[in-house]
């Protein structure tokens, strides 16, 4: 510390949008520089997931006409890594830093609420989208995913990650512990994942389990990536994705109020 | 003077807690301001008002004229805040944790001035190592770095010396001097009273949310420290009449506190009718330590 500090004197260039970019790159970064806990043991469990349902219920007959059970499984374990990911993401990203106390170099400079939001929105559906493309791509060579409609495989790609940074971004705020996360995860995702169609066909259910099934909102995020690979649903399209859409604007709104009034973040 | 902090009427509660009473200060642009108190006397809920950490539950704070609510992006801008917790990011180098922060405050191609805060701090050969591999004064060193990256004109360094070793204290004094000097306002909060004594040109003391006491340092301990005199006697020592002045030793060698120098001239002229002969006699400084405690017992 012996020389001088008189640069500090000059005016700093400011750039647009740089503050929102570099949360972004940090967010980005912090996942990426742990590839093999954050990106390959998702894929790995999913592929797992894969190779155990898919062999051991390989005879139950087609979900959909035409499509087996292996072909089947592979978008939905794609989306759930997609969801799931997404969500821890944004959620453990947050909670550590208020845990860690490190939260502090983000609520320090002139970020605005949106740019706080979409940074690590934008951060979470990245890795959520990585993930599932891992998933997708191991998959290739032993399933036959016909891609009907790779539009709405994208859609529901983007929307599902979305909401489910969005999710995290609230998980995160609201929990200063792991164990508080964890009961988030636990008690509210994992039911709401496993219980979307990911294994199975809302079809197979009793009629009042599929009744149950339309209220969640992950089951619309399933079938609508499912309907990109083989032209076939549960539901249309577009009403999944407006479903999908909506719970997204609103829990987007929701989130970035929370942002604005510094729940749990600003006291 | 332009004010380079204003904090008007400011009060925070928590539930039923009332951490800050209605604060209200003023801090010049270019000063070297102390703010001093015991744990839980609100410094750290006053700076965290200021950094926008936390909101006010009344009161208005400004920085460089920006209210540090309705225009808290300007009020960022021009302030840097070296927090008391020794926090960072293990995923990242000294470097990125410096270029990253830098960005946050909206700075593209920064890395020139980076390079030179790196090598203000004594940072430059640690660049490139993560922060999980620092020692803890290198981490100190970083957080003051992470504060300097945008250049701010108010620097605000909560207990920046707290746990940190007597060298690099002392080469902290000095950069942060030197950040003065360079035109910067510095508030500094800190429990080493010689620190605040050394550095501050003012001081504001803070007791259970209210600010008890706010003047220049030099008025500080004119205004409340009066004197102590150090004494070796011959035998029989301190005569009864002056017993009560005394705060420490006894026999012949002692402590005597006075309210002032005027008062060393009774203290002798007792001893000369007890008939005390004087060995050695020392005229102590008063010292901020002995201010603060006097403004905190009343």
């Amino acid at each position: 510390m012996s020389e001088s500090s008189d640069k500090l004197q000059s005016t700093p260039r400011i750039g647009p949008l740089t503050g929102f970019s570099t949360l972004f790159y940090k967010e980005w970064l912090r996942f990426w520089k742990v590839n093999v806990q954050t990106v390959l043991a998702p894929v790995l469990s999913a592929l797992l997931f894969l190779l155990v349902f898919g062999h051991t219920l390989r005879n139950t007959g087609e979900p959909y006409p035409g499509v087996n059970y292996t072909a089947f499984l592979a978008p939905g374990l794609a989306m759930m890594s997609v969801l799931q990911n997404a969500f821890a993401n944004s959620s453990s990203s947050l909670m550590q830093s208020k845990m860690t106390g490190n939260i502090i170099f983000v609520l320090l400079p002139p970020l605005s609420h949106r740019e706080f939001f979409f940074a690590y929105l934008l951060a979470a559906v990245a890795r959520g989208l990585v993930c599932g493309a891992g998933v997708l791509l191991c998959t290739l060579w032993f399933v036959d995913l016909r891609w009907a409609h790779p539009l709405w495989v994208i859609v529901f790609a983007l929307l599902g990650s979305a909401v489910m940074g969005v999710l995290g971004i609230i998980a995160g705020m609201q929990s200063n512990k792991v164990d508080e996360l964890a009961a988030f995860q636990n008690f509210i995702i994992l039911p709401l994942t496993f219980l979307s169609g990911v294994f199975y066909s809302m079809y197979s259910l009793p009629p009042f389990w599929q009744q149950l099934s339309h209220l969640n909102p992950f089951f619309y995020i399933v079938d609508g990536f499912r309907y990109g690979f083989f032209g076939i649903g549960d539901v249309s399209p577009w009403l999944a994705a407006g479903i999908v859409a909506v719970c997204l604007l609103a829990l987007s709104l929701l989130t970035q109020w929370l942002i604005k009034t510094g729940y749990k973040l600003r006291h | 003077m332009n004010a380079a902090i204003e904090v008007d009427k400011v009060v925070k509660r928590y539930g039923g807690l009332t951490a800050l009473g209605g604060v209200s200060l003023r801090v010049d642009c270019g000063e070297f301001f102390g703010l001093l108190g015991p744990n839980g006397a609100g410094k750290t809920t006053l700076i965290s008002i200021l950094a926008g950490l936390n909101y006010p539950s009344s009161g208005h704070a400004r920085v460089m004229g920006h209210d540090v609510v309705r225009d808290y992006r300007d009020a960022r801008r021009v302030l840097g805040v070296v927090p008391q917790e020794l926090v960072f990011d293990p995923f990242f180098t000294v470097r990125e944790t410096l270029t990253i922060q830098s960005g946050y405050f909206g700075l593209r191609n920064n890395g020139a001035w980076i390079d030179e805060v790196l090598h203000c701090l004594d940072l430059t050969d640690k660049a490139d190592v993560n922060m999980r591999q620092l020692s803890g004064g290198m981490k100190r060193r970083v957080l003051i770095g992470q504060a300097l990256v945008h250049k701010p004109p108010v620097i605000v360094l909560d207990e920046p010396t707290a746990g940190v070793d007597v060298e690099l204290r002392q080469s902290l004094w000095q950069f942060i001097r030197r950040l003065n000097q360079d035109g910067h306002t510095i508030v500094l909060t800190t429990h080493y009273l010689e620190e605040a004594e050394a550095l501050c040109g003012r001081i504001a003391m803070l007791k259970q949310g209210e600010i008890v006491a706010d003047d220049s340092t030099q008025n500080l301990l004119k205004r409340f420290s009066g004197c102590q005199i150090k004494l070796k006697l011959a035998a029989p020592g301190l005569p009864p009449s002056l017993q009560p002045l005394r705060v420490e030793g006894d026999g012949g060698d002692c402590r005597l506190a006075l309210d002032g120098y005027d008062g060393v001239e009774g203290v002798l002229a007792a001893l000369r009718n007890a008939g005390v002969a004087v060995l050695e006699m020392e005229v102590a400084q008063p010292d901020l330590e002995e201010v603060f405690v006097k403004i905190m017992s009343h």
